[in-house]
């Protein structure tokens, strides 16, 4: 570990802390319909969507109304991508004449990308055409990200509301969010790239002959505009194979330092829109409080298990841990990028996760075992937090023998069964899906390497799938009909089955008045109920994933402490 | 509990029209307006960037300056071993070599690599960039150690003097971003061209 290391993961701390209130109160502004600049310049756009759609965005919607209006946009978008995929032969700027996807891999992508997850089982410049990346993948990286923000607002409202029968109008908060937010920060920020280096056109692959006269084809396509989204969209679907570690989406230390800083803009900056949709800005401080000592925590472990020197490698001269990361980057960017994207549920990379040292690359599957609580996917990460919030009341209510209350709100059996169900959904899809991968042949074939790690490459693939990640430890391979289908199915419940029981609750607690605060009432915004939240989430995803963890990165860790290799 | 009846209006609009109409206006917007006005925008304002930072020699394309290429020759420096294609720096076939830290083909590869390098460089240690693969197998850069174990031999090779080398290694090392960011780095191939311009009539 260096001062320069840590340097950067403190100015990157500072500047995300900086960026929170006034990206919070912009955000509030843009899903509450009150008036901003650019509402005003594009009203027109949005009042002529709802007029084509037939959508009143005045009239609200019930939480099952909500999910129905959700559940069949997101239908609609897979179709749709699905046939994209299928179809991608026959259709215009495909310069290289790629031809269609499988069925099962374009199941696969089709699903990844509406649920905001990402996954790649393919390579994007030998797989997909320009028009499958933008009018397919871009597309999807918007609105699955604004899907993502709606649920969020969605949920807040439920708490903030009181005796409501709605949780606000889905069709108004996907338009609002996509047009006032994302786009116009995408725009600029795909022009940054580009100025940066990302190439931006749709152009053949280009034909170089090298200094020795060796030739090579460079990949290249409309990469700033899908990157800019990829990455504040927490979506982290990489336009080239290698993502963000390739120089064309990520040529510089300072747009690797932008792209880190824009996966968290948004889910850190919804803790505020929280706290200040409930009418306490230190509610949201106190969740912000809780990821922030989650996430120190974790960028500590990893930055320093990478750190230390391998010792296999140092006993053949190779004193840095340099396997799969970039130059321009070095081991302070990188471990800091792989902490950033598995908290937050993006899943891009800036370096090669199954190269990283065992306990270094347990951290980023750590992160997203707990269900990307620490700021999370834009949205998922709020209203993950939100399940571990009712989760800890409700244990703070068992020890002192009192209702749990949150914000007012009573919680009771209704919410706390359904926020179990919401917590365990993942867990499930990540333990019996690895249990099933590691005793079918069908699971053995895709491995790379051999040992512990072998296990870890399964291990994590599914963590990633079911917390709708997408990164990868990539030795992995994954185009095949039994990853392809049991990851669709992982990361289709990892989304959905959160969701639902989260709209549920919104619903619920919409419902309910508020009581009073009395001296019995715990409070939610001090420094103790951070630690409580803390712990819980802790505990609940330790003991859930420990025995796992132990047979993977855990045994390797000793395995090479012991001089052992695969 | 409210009773429809059969001919009353019902309560919510449908979701099918919403849905497919606001499927269709946002992937006009996002999938097709905003990509295409990034990329006019783009080819007006940054036409080199924007076409893939192309370089050429002798008006023939010879790579990218973001992306590095396999050298061999004594009279190169050198870039890391690469993951990307079967045979390395593969610019359309990205990617890190994905071995694990206990990999047995990894630690034959970086063997195999040393045992090539070492006897090349005597007596000096090998940097460890250029015995790991980068995460793209695309890296441009080597660490300025990996430069300067390089500048003995590429001397001898071309008969220039080590320290005009390093004075051109100093001018294509890219230094951290904001003087904090990541690290150092020297780019290979720009390394390379302006050594090859210095002589253009060398073998």
């Amino acid at each position: 570990m260096t001062a320069n290391g840590w340097l950067q993961i403190l100015v990157f701390c500072g500047l995300i802390i900086l960026l929170i209130r006034p990206l919070g109160g912009y955000i509030l502004r843009v899903v509450e319909g009150q008036r901003h600049g650019l509402s005003i310049m594009l009203g027109p756009l949005e009042r002529l969507f709802y007029k084509a759609a037939g959508v009143d965005p005045q009239r609200e919607q019930s939480w099952a109304g909500y999910a129905m209006a959700m559940l069949a946009f997101n239908f609609a978008g897979f179709i749709l991508l699905y046939l994209i995929l299928r179809t991608q032969q026959w259709l215009p700027l495909n310069p290289q004449g790629l031809p269609a996807l499988s069925p099962h891999l374009a199941f696969n992508t089709a699903i990844s990308f509406v649920t905001n997850t990402n996954w790649q089982s393919y390579g994007g410049e030998a797989t997909m055409s320009y028009l499958s990346q933008m009018l397919g993948l871009t597309v999807q990286n918007f609105v699955s990200a604004a899907t993502g923000i709606a649920l969020a607002i969605a949920l807040a409202r439920g708490f903030a509301r009181r005796q409501a029968q709605a949780l606000g109008n889905f069709w108004a908060d996907l338009t609002r969010v996509t047009l006032y937010i994302l786009l116009p920060l995408c725009l600029p920020y795909a022009l940054f790239l580009v100025w940066q280096g990302v190439p931006q056109n749709l152009l053949p692959y280009s034909e170089a002959t090298t200094l020795e006269g060796a030739k090579q084809l460079i990949a290249q396509g409309p990469i700033a505009s899908q990157e800019a989204i990829k990455i504040l969209g927490t979506n982290g679907g990489g336009f080239m194979n290698a993502n963000s570690a390739h120089p064309f989406e990520n040529p510089t230390a300072l747009t690797n330092f932008v792209q880190m800083l824009s996966i968290f803009a948004i889910g850190a900056a919804l803790t505020n829109v929280f706290g200040r949709m409930v009418g306490d800005e230190k509610q949201g401080w106190a969740i912000f409080g809780a990821m922030g000592i989650l996430f120190l925590m974790g960028i500590a472990a990893a930055y320093w298990a990478e750190s230390v020197p391998n010792p296999l490698l140092q006993a053949a001269g190779v004193d840095a841990n340099m396997e799969g990361k970039e130059t321009r980057f070095g081991i302070a960017a990188s471990m800091l990028f792989a902490v950033v994207t598995t908290a937050a549920s993006c899943g891009a990379v800036n370096a090669m996760h199954d190269s990283l040292m065992p306990l270094a690359g347990m951290i980023p599957m750590i992160n997203m075992q707990l269900g990307e609580v620490v700021i999370g996917g834009v949205g998922a990460g709020l209203y993950g937090m939100l399940l571990f919030v009712i989760l800890a009341v409700f244990i703070a209510g068992l020890m002192v023998g009192r209702t749990p209350e949150y914000l007012g709100k009573k919680i009771e059996a209704r919410e706390v069964k359904l926020t179990v169900l919401a917590i365990l959904a993942s867990p499930l899809c990540i333990l019996g899906f690895t249990a099933l991968a590691s005793v079918l042949d069908a699971g053995l074939a895709g491995l790379q390497d051999q040992g512990p790690h072998g296990f870890s490459e399964m291990l994590y693939a599914f963590t990633s799938a079911a917390a709708n990640n997408g990164s990868a430890f990539a030795g992995l391979t994954a185009n095949s009909p039994f990853y392809n289908a049991t990851l669709g199915i992982a990361m289709l419940l990892g989304r959905f089955a959160v969701i639902l029981p989260m709209l549920a609750i919104a619903g619920s607690l919409g419902a309910k008045n508020t009581v009073a605060p009395s001296a019995g009432t715990f409070p939610t915004n001090n420094g103790l109920f951070v630690a409580l939240l803390v712990g819980v989430v802790l505990i609940v995803g330790g003991l859930t994933f420990f025995p796992a963890l132990a047979l993977g990165p855990i045994a390797e860790h000793f395995a090479l402490l012991q001089g052992s290799s695969y | 509990m409210r009773i429809h009846v059969l001919n009353d209006t019902p309560p919510q609009p449908g979701i099918l029209r919403p849905a497919l109409v606001l499927l269709l206006l946002l992937t006009l917007l996002t999938g097709l307006i905003y990509p295409l006005a990034v990329t006019g925008i783009a080819a007006a304002a940054f036409p080199q960037q924007a076409g893939g930072s192309l370089l050429q020699r002798d008006g023939q394309v010879v790579g990218s300056a973001l992306l590095g290429q396999a050298f061999t020759g004594e009279r190169y420096f050198q870039g890391r071993p690469s993951g990307a294609g079967a045979s390395g720096y593969d610019a359309a076939s990205s990617s890190g070599s994905n071995y694990g830290p206990s990999s047995k083909a990894l630690l034959a590869r970086i063997g195999a690599d040393a045992e090539r390098l070492g006897p090349a460089h005597p007596g000096q240690a090998i940097p460890a960039d250029l015995l790991t693969a980068s995460g793209s197998g695309l890296d441009p850069h080597i660490s300025p150690a990996a430069a300067e174990y390089q500048v003995a031999r590429v001397a001898a090779a071309r008969g220039l003097s080590p320290d005009h080398l390093r004075l051109r290694i100093r001018e294509h090392t890219q230094g951290r971003g904001l003087g904090f960011l990541g690290e150092a780095g020297v780019n290979v191939l720009t390394l390379n061209l302006a050594l090859d311009a210095e002589q253009p009539t060398a073998p």
